[in-house]
């Protein structure tokens, strides 16, 4: 059933959003500081890689870096923007069920189609143009970095 | 000829007023749109370990700056979000119309980015891993384009003091699209 809005409602909403400039500069900044580490963390991870088993730690990669620099660090800059920008955070609980029902969604899709996309081959089946394919991107790789080529074809002048 | 509001912007069955309803749908949709898109190139990449190599080719460089204009024009609008609660149109058209220079901003450095890529060989027809890099930062270039122009279109309306609720709702649409990047930007340019 229809409810309709009061003045008390848009009040209480306004309210609720009163967050100031300064507080939206202040995530801005953080943001773009965060920003800044994704980018440095593939730089530095062979680094810290070394580093780390000098000393003995011997668990620590430098795609595990990269991974915690660059997607975990997304993740977070991602709920900055939600929850500040968007102000999700004090949004009616119904709008962030209807989002997590939608990201449940490509869960669902990765764990239903990721065995065939990601495995080239199973008990009854194997994927030849995909072996083919990384086998010729591997090569064609290698053979770039040999001679120093940055492109596929010739360059169109 | 009737003054009365329209019950769409004034009626609300959840407790949220529909109009914002409508944009929380849009983005919920858009989550389905973009993360299919996102989950299949995760699944392809992890399965297509040459594509590491095709990765190498992009520039961190400009999409890095290109984060920088998306992150700033999504304060702009939540600065234009805060004057438009005030009941201050005028500012907030000032800030909509920052935001929108933000994403043509993000459209030119892209046109540039793609023309530099286009011209070394790699087209949306060379392999799988430019198909979706085309795919994806093309799909989410349209969705900073109808950004903009809706942005304009509301800044008109905020600059005469019409319908200012219409700021928060741009400005959802505008934070997602800014979240979609945050996504696309490890996954194009950092990971490599």
């Amino acid at each position: 059933m229809d409810t309709p809005l009061t003045k008390t409602d848009i009040e209480e909403e306004q309210h609720h959003h009163g967050h100031g400039p300064r507080h939206y500069v202040n995530i801005w900044f953080w943001l773009l500081v965060l920003l800044a580490v994704s980018v440095i963390g593939p730089f530095v991870g062979p680094s810290i890689e070394s580093a780390s088993k000098s000393v003995g730690i011997v668990f620590i990669e430098a795609w595990m870096v990269t991974l915690l620099t660059a997607f975990g660090i997304a993740i977070y800059k991602a709920y900055l923007v939600a929850a500040n920008f968007m102000h999700l955070n004090i949004e009616k609980r119904y709008v962030t069920y209807m989002l997590l029902t939608m990201l449940i969604f490509m869960l669902l899709l990765f764990a239903g189609v990721s065995p065939d996309v990601m495995k080239h081959e199973g008990v009854q089946w194997r994927n030849v143009a995909a072996e083919v394919e990384v086998q010729r991107g591997l090569e064609e790789t290698e053979e770039a970095e040999e001679t120093g080529r940055d492109h596929p074809v010739e360059p169109v002048y | 000829m009737s003054t009365a509001r329209p019950i769409a912007t004034t009626r609300s069955a959840t407790g949220i007023p529909t109009g914002k309803l409508a944009v929380w749908w849009v983005v919920a949709s858009e989550i389905v749109i973009f993360g299919g898109l996102l989950v299949s190139y995760i699944m392809h990449r992890l399965g297509h370990p040459e594509w590491a190599g095709y990765a190498a080719h992009t520039d961190w460089r400009i999409g890095t700056v290109n984060t920088c204009v998306l992150l700033t024009s999504s304060l702009f609008a939540v600065l234009g979000h805060h004057a438009a609660e005030k009941g201050d149109g005028k500012t907030a058209a000032k800030w909509l119309v920052g935001t929108a220079i933000g994403g043509m901003m993000f459209i030119g450095i892209k046109a540039y980015e793609w023309s530099v890529e286009i011209h070394h060989g790699f087209t949306i027809t060379t392999n799988g891993f430019w198909s979706f890099y085309y795919t994806a930062a093309g799909l989410h270039a349209l969705h900073v384009i109808a950004g903009a122009v809706i942005i304009l279109i509301i800044a008109a309306g905020a600059w005469a003091g019409r319908e200012l609720h219409r700021v928060e709702l741009i400005g959802i649409y505008w934070h997602f699209v800014d979240v979609v990047w945050i996504f696309l930007f490890p996954l194009l340019y950092i990971a490599k």
